[in-house]
């Protein structure tokens, strides 16, 4: 824990700090991990969000067609995707796949001397190796965010409009109606909070991890499940602040 | 030696302790500047650990360590960077970036540490890299050469900034003879010719004797002889003695680090023993 707010702590000075005093981080390692966190996961996150746009729109249906309400499944698809199911589903693969590659890569070059020789080159770990991860993540978590958001609803169009008697005109302007930006911003919030537990978990882990290639594994499985958790409980706590206590 | 000039490292009464294993235990020595200090002493007895401790990558449990006149034990981080800036290290392991190309890894220090530009840069790249003769292979990664090969592109990295102080961990280890005395060339012209200081662990003989012009030898966690290299040579310690010559039979035991292991790790060493003991009633 103390090593985790340590982290923290280092990566706001070099991120919010640094730059003022003239040490600005590099762009090349930035753009190199955000072809790997983001754009190498951008296939994964659409299949998911697909599934779930249409999964929600078919339990949508037959709930609302007992109700003769079938008019309402676009608002059911696009309040839980953009608020819930988009922020959170997407979060999981990112730190299944991209936390856990984070993870396991620090915490081999801890194992292998990589970092101690870093540091005897007066090169700092953070600055070189968890900034650019880190600001690779705080943009791509919310973009793949985005991305999915509307993947997923399409998928809920798909739905709507070769199963249900939707068509296209129709389901834009019953989404539209239903879902207002505030539903689009509180999901996009929550994947920057989700960002940030993400990288600065994965990254802690793989910065402290001891014992040759079983502490690499353990370090990564610990990451995943840590974050998972730290995640969803983050999300219920977001989600009671913007939509219940107010 | 010098000994009216300023220590460039200056190790007082310094003890390191692993659980209540005293793996360093009141070590003190001077280096002073153009020396080559060898390093010598079995597998395990602390060599390692002692460079790491004069680097300032591990704190001491007591004792003091002063390099260029500062110590180094008490600083931040930021005061530490900038004294590494001054000095170069070789791991044992080589400690090379995976993720980056040959080039890439000597290059890294001068990147983050210069203005050059990448013309120059990479000129100076070359030059290194020609110094331990492996032109031409900058662009493979570190996986894709030998573990010798390795060694010499962790030394031309940490030659890289041109430093005043550098620390060899095996330098030579993994190294077929001609590439030795390549690398004990260069460890030669640079403290000679441009008053670098060296401190290099080794447990090559030939090559110790070839560039050392002081050698300590380690022990028990102690200096258990130092001197230059004749008076090591002719040192009547018979410990010294055993090593220097490589033999198997003489005061130091085989089985001495597996029983200092025991006590922490529970490792039992009976078998290992016995056979040993078999052994030697045959020959
Ligand atoms: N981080 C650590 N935690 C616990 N014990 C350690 C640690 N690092 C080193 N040691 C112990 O310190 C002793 C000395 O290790 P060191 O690596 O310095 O040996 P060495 O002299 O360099 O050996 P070699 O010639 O094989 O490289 C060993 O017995 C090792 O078990
Ligand atoms: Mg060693």
């Amino acid at each position: 824990m103390k090593n985790y707010l340590q982290l923290n702590l280092s990566l706001l000075y070099w991120v919010f700090v640094a730059p003022f005093k003239g040490q600005f981080p590099k762009l090349s390692p930035i753009f190199r991990q955000m072809v790997f966190i983001g754009v190498r996961a951008a296939p994964m996150v659409a299949l998911t969000a697909f599934s779930v746009g249409v999964t929600l729109a078919m339990q949508a249906a037959h709930s609302l067609q007992q109700l003769g309400a079938e008019i309402y499944v676009p608002d059911l698809v696009m309040v839980t995707l953009l608020r819930e199911m988009g922020p959170v589903l997407i979060a999981v693969i990112v730190i299944g796949r991209s936390g856990s590659a984070v993870a396991a890569e620090i915490g081999t070059m801890k194992v292998s001397e990589e970092i101690e020789a870093l540091e005897v080159m007066a090169i700092n770990p953070i600055q070189y190796l968890v900034v650019p991860r880190f600001l690779a993540m705080m943009v791509m978590l919310p973009a793949l965010t985005i991305l999915g958001d509307y993947i997923g609803v399409f998928g809920g169009w798909a739905v709507c409009r070769l199963a249900l008697d939707f068509n296209t005109a129709g389901f834009i302007m019953r989404a539209l109606e239903s879902a207002d930006a505030w539903d689009l911003y509180s999901g996009v919030i929550k994947s920057v909070i989700f960002a940030w537990i993400i990288i600065t978990i994965a990254c802690n882990a793989g910065l402290h991890v001891e014992g040759g290639a079983e502490g690499v594994g353990q370090a990564t499985t610990g990451s995943v499940v840590q974050a998972l958790l730290a995640m969803l409980v983050m999300n219920a706590v977001l989600t009671g602040i913007f939509f219940f206590a107010t | 030696m010098n000994t009216e000039t300023e220590p460039v490292i200056e190790v007082i009464d310094l003890v390191r302790k692993f659980g209540d294993r005293a793996v360093i235990n009141d070590i003190s020595l001077n280096i002073h500047r153009g020396e080559t200090l060898v390093i010598m002493g079995g597998s395990g007895c602390g060599k390692s650990t002692l460079l790491r401790h004069i680097i300032g990558s591990m704190k001491p449990t007591s004792g003091s360590v002063k390099i260029f006149g500062e110590e180094i034990t008490t600083m931040n981080e930021r005061e530490i960077a900038r004294v590494r800036c001054r000095f170069g290290m070789l791991f044992q392991s080589g400690a090379l970036l995976a993720s980056l190309t040959v080039g890439e890894n000597v290059a890294l220090p001068l990147l983050q540490h210069t203005d050059l530009s990448p013309d120059e840069i990479e000129e100076i790249v070359e030059q290194k890299l020609q110094m331990v003769g492996l032109s031409g292979f900058e662009n493979l990664k570190p996986a894709e050469i030998s573990g010798g090969m390795k060694k010499r592109v962790g030394l031309a990295r940490a030659l890289a900034l041109d430093p005043e102080l550098l620390f060899s961990d095996e330098p030579t280890s993994g190294l077929d003879p001609i590439m030795t005395a390549v690398v004990d060339q260069l460890t030669l012209k640079l403290t000679h010719g441009s008053h670098m200081t060296a401190v290099v662990v080794t447990h090559d003989m030939t090559s110790a004797f070839r560039i050392a012009t002081r050698m300590i030898m380690l022990g028990h966690g102690d200096i258990i002889a130092q001197g230059t290299p004749n008076e090591i040579r002719t040192s009547p310690n018979p410990e010294v003695q055993q090593f220097i010559n490589g033999e198997p039979d003489g005061p130091i035991p085989l089985n001495l680090s597996q029983d200092e292991h025991e006590h922490h790790q529970h490792v039992k060493p009976r078998p290992f023993v016995a056979a040993r003991g078999r052994f030697h009633h045959k020959t």
